[in-house]
């Protein structure tokens, strides 16, 4: 006990022993919520991280953990990584958003990157990509191909990126078929098989023949291939085994070119703490093939869709929209703000339609 | 010939060294794995085993070991009483949660308001928490005969639907900007529970944990509850002859082991985890189980597999980072522990004899 009271006492000391470690390859941590096995968010971060091993060759060296559980856990091995000589740490979930902060306050010369958190420091940036454009088109494309007029969504979490995807989704969907319904099951998970694929089964037999997914395994889209007759889209990574049908189109994300550059802003001494909100533009945001089990002419709006995206002629959420109670969200032409009250960044309701509650 | 003759008594000599033959064998075949995986298993082992205590940076993970080991020592020796009494409550992990849920309601009620009682009083709420949580499954199989196994599981998915609705509703962060998650409780003085000496790593939960095994040593040899304990598990008709009482034994372990669980969560959520959050809990009360198990449900046993468990766990993840050995590894190194403790088990209660068997 007592060897461990005096160890406690060189923290500071071995701190600085820690800065010395470094050399000139540059060391890049990333720390993953799931398994990069995961075929889905994990997965794209870690074929960020590859990206990034392949773009700098030897002189960038990477490292990761994965499925590590959001807490103390996290701190601990983010802390590991940068007494190891890690001088970027990418920490690639929500929750872990107070462990990126508690370390990043013990290792000023670290930076740190948060993905989908709202606390910066001036060692801590924060980037996210602006999913809910991929899920519009999706809402557009469901909106069309479904016959039951039941959309099945398996949503995740109830956290403001989670609702955005929802409402996004709804409006186009709602904008191309008024008779559509969404049946939302939240499965409290991000990564979850078992748990995906009851949902799925569960909106399967409640009626609903496209199911939209904010869960990361592949599962979904194995109940929807069993039933035979559900449509699907992938989620965060492209899921093409899957198509051409159930697999329809998909949201891919895409962290490469954002990695690479914030290394290299780290390599050549430019890393300043920013706040990143990419979409389809800057391609932060994918949309996977959209396979020929959709319709010619469903396809052709689509993509005209992800192109009027794409230039900015169109925001998914432009007035009139009221919220789900009726009150009025977004006056005529008017486009959602992203942070400020009912800004985009912390959506906590839905939009009018849409039948149920927010979890609280 | 190799033939198994049944011991007339549990065998002393091996009741000590099976653990240890447990670990030897696991780091035999958990090395023969790591090879598989084209890593040196050597070095592998050495990261895993040695290095969070040795290494150059074990000035930090030595107080770690505290931190991730508190948790699994205080809910483990909860269950030794149990377990030996022939209790099976597999729900510690449910205890746990409502422990910290109760804990941090009673810290997050008082906010902002700063006095020495509140975290005296969190801790009460904590432990009372968790074992009228434990007294569910305790009360329906007196009463009615059910099974505590069945029962405790179950309550455990029910905790987490509890702790999810607490973590979005009730006692969400209102500052949070919508997001699930309450205030942190690390941040607030008077219901931390901080490190006692900076670095050490020492917060209540460890103190509690030391306490808990002296407790529980004392108990078991010197007092009348311990040998009843020990009777009704070794032999329940001698027990009931003797004029234990089984229903008021049975509500006994389960206060015990669920007041334990429930304190370790209310430390964990005001200290290292610092707030309730959707997926606070992160296995310790599962894990808890295997801590037992490899202590032989003994106190002092338990202390040593609870700083074996946890050096798993740490040394996994510098293994994970330092050598890119995957995640699932470790799962299975931690797996393989309670499989071969239970396989050599066998030794302890049978002897081994080689050649001719007698004809009966």
């Amino acid at each position: 006990m007592m060897k461990s009271l005096l160890t406690g006492a060189t923290f500071a000391l071995g701190l600085t022993t820690a800065a010395f470690a470094q050399d000139e390859t540059t060391k890049v941590g990333f720390i993953y919520v799931g398994p990069v096995g995961d075929g889905g968010w994990t997965y794209e971060h870690n074929q960020g991280r590859l990206a990034v091993e392949e773009h700098f060759g030897d002189a960038v060296e990477t490292v990761f953990v994965e499925s590590v559980p959001e807490g103390p856990d996290a701190e601990r091995v983010m802390t590991q990584m940068a007494l190891d000589g890690a001088d970027l740490i990418f920490s690639t979930s929500f929750g872990f958003m107070d462990p990126t902060i508690n370390v990043a306050g013990k290792f000023p010369d670290v930076k740190f990157e948060h993905a989908t958190g709202y606390k910066q420091a001036d060692n801590v940036s924060v980037y996210s990509a602006r999913f809910y454009e991929g899920r519009a088109v999706q809402g557009h494309i469901a909106g069309q191909m479904t016959e039951s007029n039941v959309i099945g969504y398996i949503a995740s979490f109830p956290i403001p990126e989670v609702i955005r995807g929802i409402n996004a989704a709804y409006l186009q969907a709602k904008a191309v078929n008024p008779d559509v319904e969404f049946k939302i099951v939240w499965a409290y998970t991000w990564f979850d098989p078992a748990k995906e694929a009851e949902a799925a089964t569960v909106l399967i037999e409640q009626g609903a023949d496209v199911i939209l997914q904010h869960t990361d395994s592949t599962a979904p889209q194995a109940a929807a291939q069993a039933a035979g007759n559900v449509a699907t889209f992938g989620q965060a990574s492209d899921m093409a085994e899957f198509g051409p049908y159930p697999r329809v189109s998909s949201i891919i994300d895409n962290w490469s070119p954002y990695y690479i550059a914030r290394t290299q802003a780290v390599i050549d001494g430019t890393w300043e703490s920013t706040s990143t909100w990419d979409g389809i533009a800057p391609g932060m945001v994918g949309i996977g093939e959209i396979t020929d089990s959709v319709p010619a002419e469903i396809k052709a709006s689509a993509e005209a869709m992800i192109e009027s995206i794409r230039s900015g002629e169109m925001h998914p959420f432009t007035g009139p929209i009221n919220k789900q109670d009726g009150s009025v969200w977004l006056a005529e032409g008017e486009t959602a703000s992203d942070y400020g009250d009912d800004g985009l960044a912390g959506m906590n309701f839905y939009v009018e339609g849409i039948v149920g509650d927010v979890p609280q | 010939m190799i033939m198994l003759e049944k011991r007339p008594q549990p065998s002393q000599g091996w009741t000590l060294a099976t653990p240890i033959l447990a670990v030897l064998l696991t780091m035999l075949v958990g090395g023969a794995l790591f090879a598989a995986l084209g890593k040196d298993p050597l070095v592998t082992i050495r990261t895993i085993f040695y290095d969070p205590l040795f290494s150059e940076f074990a000035w930090y993970y030595r107080p770690q070991l505290l931190v991730k080991g508190a948790p699994l020592v205080l809910i483990a020796i909860g269950l030794s009483f149990g377990f030996r009494a022939g209790v099976w409550n597999i729900g510690a992990e449910g205890q746990y949660i409502i422990g910290a849920i109760c804990g941090a309601a009673v810290g997050l009620a008082l906010y902002p308001m700063e006095s020495v009682f509140i975290f005296p009083a969190m801790v009460i709420a904590g432990a009372l928490g968790g074992m009228l949580w434990a007294m569910i499954p305790g009360i329906l199989r007196v009463k009615f005969g059910t099974n505590e196994i069945l029962v405790s599981l179950m309550l455990v998915y029910v905790a987490e639907q509890l702790l999810a609705s607490m973590a979005l509703g009730t006692l969400r962060n209102p500052e949070g900007m919508g997001f699930p998650g309450s205030r942190n409780l690390s941040q607030y003085p008077s219901a931390a529970n901080l490190e006692l000496i900076s670095g050490s790593g020492m917060h209540w939960g460890v103190v509690a944990a030391f306490i808990a095994v002296i407790f529980a040593y004392i108990m078991l040899s010197r007092h009348i509850f311990g040998f009843q304990v020990r009777l009704s598990g070794l032999a329940p008709r001698a027990a009931a002859f003797s004029g234990v009482n089984p229903g008021r034994l049975i509500l006994l372990c389960m206060a015990i082991s669920g007041g334990l669980a429930g304190l370790a969560g209310l430390f964990e959520v005001a200290g290292p985890a610092g707030q309730i959050s959707i997926d606070f809990n992160v296995g310790y009360g599962f894990t808890a189980i295997i801590v037992a198990f490899l202590g032989r449900l003994h106190p002092v046993g338990i202390l040593l597999a609870g700083g074996l468990m946890a050096l798993t766990y740490i040394g996994g993840e510098i293994a994970q980072s330092k050598l890119g050995l995957p995640g699932g590894a470790i799962q299975l190194l931690q797996g393989m522990l309670l499989f071969f403790l239970l396989a050599v088990d066998v030794l302890t209660h049978y002897r081994v004899r080689f050649g001719q068997g007698e004809v009966a």
